[in-house]
């Protein structure tokens, strides 16, 4: 009884010599990860914190008005930042006007119309692309794209279209419309890939039903595939249009950094982001600088509040297409 | 009637393949800009990239010559110090998405992940110029790869995520049921079988941050001279492109092609490199 007994204490404390080390390491563990990953959550609390209390003062001195003046003017301490969200908001325009049928009709090429073997390497050479850093499109728009662009499509454009307002006036070379075409350039990949993810997601079953019925091969496509993915779409444009908000140094290189508003396309502008890489270094007096950190939350406002609605469009489609495929 | 309806079928076979055509020249127009930034470079960089470009300070304004030696360990040592903050930070909080957590808690942070990684690069340029420059009254290398690390952070813990995901629940459990610890099992077993994945995303994402310009503007800086302390301003191949491109002078209009060109083969070789090393990945799932 006694011998029993001592050796199930023994037991006992053998088992629990051994468990009681590793049940630290494991909680020690789960907490160092859970550190880690809460990183995102500390980020994004510090981006906001950060930026605004590096702008509270020119927040409290400009108020409302920051966004809906135009004087930009450092020496006299006035700063309205609308040429900067206008020119954001245009040249992000232009490039989802150009970027957007491109990109959807390479992905359906991708998946639904290319022959099988064509689409892993064009898939392929899309990727690289993305990994062409801004600062090297900036260079070649500067000395490629702008010289090209300014002797053969704008004088056609002027020529054809001078008569709207959006095609009038001198050409300069860098200006509202080179900017929107590099930001197209930078944000095709990423609506591409995003769209081919989505049309892959379509399930097979719309593809037969279509081809069943007699549909040709862009009609199947068109019916089955694009008009079901349709909100799907939808989330990929949103995410490109928040790359296209945020992006910078090739905007900054050939969209000719003169805070104006501008009808016509010809014109140089401005971005909220170019603003910020070009005068941050020079900014000399506190007012200047707060202003500019304000023009930092603004931009940050925007683009989190886009990045939110792309995220939140995609986990619908995504949530919705594992239920189905459950089902 | 029957006529017609063969015509009909004709102009709807025509249709697609007129479809067909157009999504193809889409296709075509997506990835020409790729070919023609590659052959600008190689015309108009080739030519300036010598022994020179790899060992030498850059010249000064108006002598010819000179190279980007300083910018090109001003790369390699900014990503050092954006890896040693980056890469366990990412890794670890990928670990805690993948193999603990509530399913609710690790969706939001999925999501705060993937909107992170949508933050214009320049953003954190302008916090970390807040964070550190300011306080520290100056611009430092440590400043800039901060802001590396900070914009890997949410990379690597997504695809970190992802491959741990795919490592097969048997190889836990037959871990677990030898008696072996939770977490032994899962840095042993679990990230050492997902190890070629997890490097693969670490290094695209270093890659990434690599050719980043925006956000070393104000925080690393540049520096035209060897930089000998990492609480100095430190210079930086992208950074080097930029003032390069948009400088008024030919010769270092040439320079910037040659940089640029240098840029471009280390992204593109991390690129391939990662390709060649996820080949296999068909059969064995990670």
């Amino acid at each position: 009884m006694g011998v029993a007994a001592s050796i199930a204490v023994e037991e006992r404390s053998v088992q629990e010599r051994m468990a009681r080390p590793s049940r630290f390491g494991d909680k020690a563990f789960e907490w160092l990860t859970l550190a880690m990953a809460l990183a995102v959550v500390v980020l994004i609390i510090l981006i906001g914190w950060q930026l605004w209390i590096g702008s509270s003062v020119a927040i409290k001195k400009f108020g409302f008005h920051f966004l809906t003046t135009s004087t930009w003017d450092p020496v006299a301490e006035q700063f309205g930042a609308l040429p900067f969200i206008y020119g954001t908001l245009v040249s992000s325009l232009i490039a989802l006007v150009i970027a957007v049928p491109l990109g959807i009709a390479t992905a359906a090429y991708l998946t639904e119309l290319a022959p099988l073997w064509i689409r892993q390497p064009l898939a392929s050479l899309i990727e690289m692309l993305a990994a062409i850093p801004s600062v090297i499109l900036g260079l070649w728009g500067i000395f490629v794209m702008i010289p090209w662009l300014r002797d053969y499509p704008f004088p056609w454009l002027k020529r054809s279209f001078g008569w709207t307002p959006f095609f009038s006036g001198p050409i300069y070379g860098p200006c509202m419309f080179a900017g929107g075409i590099i930001i197209a350039v930078m944000i095709l990949p990423i609506i591409t890939s995003v769209s081919r993810e989505i049309l892959r997601g379509v399930p097979d079953l719309q593809r037969e039903a279509a081809y069943g019925l007699g549909a040709t091969r862009w009609e199947a496509t068109r019916i089955a595939v694009l008009s079901y993915a349709k909100k799907g779409l939808f989330g990929a444009v949103i995410l490109g249009l928040g790359r296209a908000l945020g992006e910078t140094m090739a905007v900054t290189m050939v969209i000719g950094n003169t805070p104006q508003i501008a009808v016509s396309l010809f014109k140089p502008g401005y971005t909220l982001a170019s603003v910020l890489a070009n005068e941050f270094t020079e900014a000399t007096t506190d007012m200047y600088l707060q202003a500019l950190f304000e023009v930092g939350l603004v931009l940050f406002g925007i683009t989190i509040l886009v990045n939110l609605l792309a995220q939140l469009l995609l986990r619908t489609i995504a949530a919705k297409s594992a239920t189905r495929a459950v089902q | 009637m029957r006529f017609e309806r063969a015509h009909n079928h004709t102009w709807r076979k025509i249709k697609s393949a007129l479809a067909v055509g157009i999504a193809f020249g889409s296709a075509l127009l997506v990835i020409t800009p790729l070919g023609l930034v590659f052959f600008y470079l190689l015309i108009n960089g080739a030519g300036s990239v010598n022994w020179d470009f790899f060992t030498k300070l850059p010249a000064p304004v108006g002598a010819l010559g000179g190279g980007m030696a300083n910018a090109i360990v001003g790369t390699l040592e900014l990503l050092a110090l954006a890896g040693v903050i980056g890469i366990p930070v990412g890794v670890l909080g990928g670990v805690y998405l993948a193999e603990y957590g509530s399913a609710r808690l690790n969706s939001v942070l999925r999501f705060l992940a993937d909107v992170l990684n949508g933050i214009p690069s320049i953003t954190w340029g302008v916090v970390v110029y807040g964070l550190i420059v300011l306080r520290f009254k100056g611009c430092s290398a440590y400043a800039g790869g901060l802001a590396l690390a900070l914009i890997m952070i949410p990379l690597i813990l997504r695809t970190t995520e992802e491959v741990i995901l795919l490592v097969p629940n048997g190889y836990r459990e037959a871990a677990l049921a030898l008696g072996v610890s939770r977490w032994k099992t899962i840095v042993h077993i679990v990230m050492k079988t997902a190890s070629k994945g997890i490097i693969t995303g670490i290094l695209l994402a270093l890659a990434r941050v690599g050719g980043e310009t925006a956000p070393l503007l104000f925080t690393a800086f540049g520096n035209r001279f060897w930089n000998h302390s990492l609480s100095q301003p430190i210079a930086a191949l992208p950074l080097q492109v930029f003032t390069y491109a948009i400088s008024p002078y030919d010769d270092w209009h040439r320079q910037a092609w040659a940089g640029a060109l240098v840029l471009v083969t280390g992204v593109f070789c991390v690129n391939i490199l990662v390709r060649i090393l996820t080949r296999g990945r068909g059969a064995s799932v990670v």
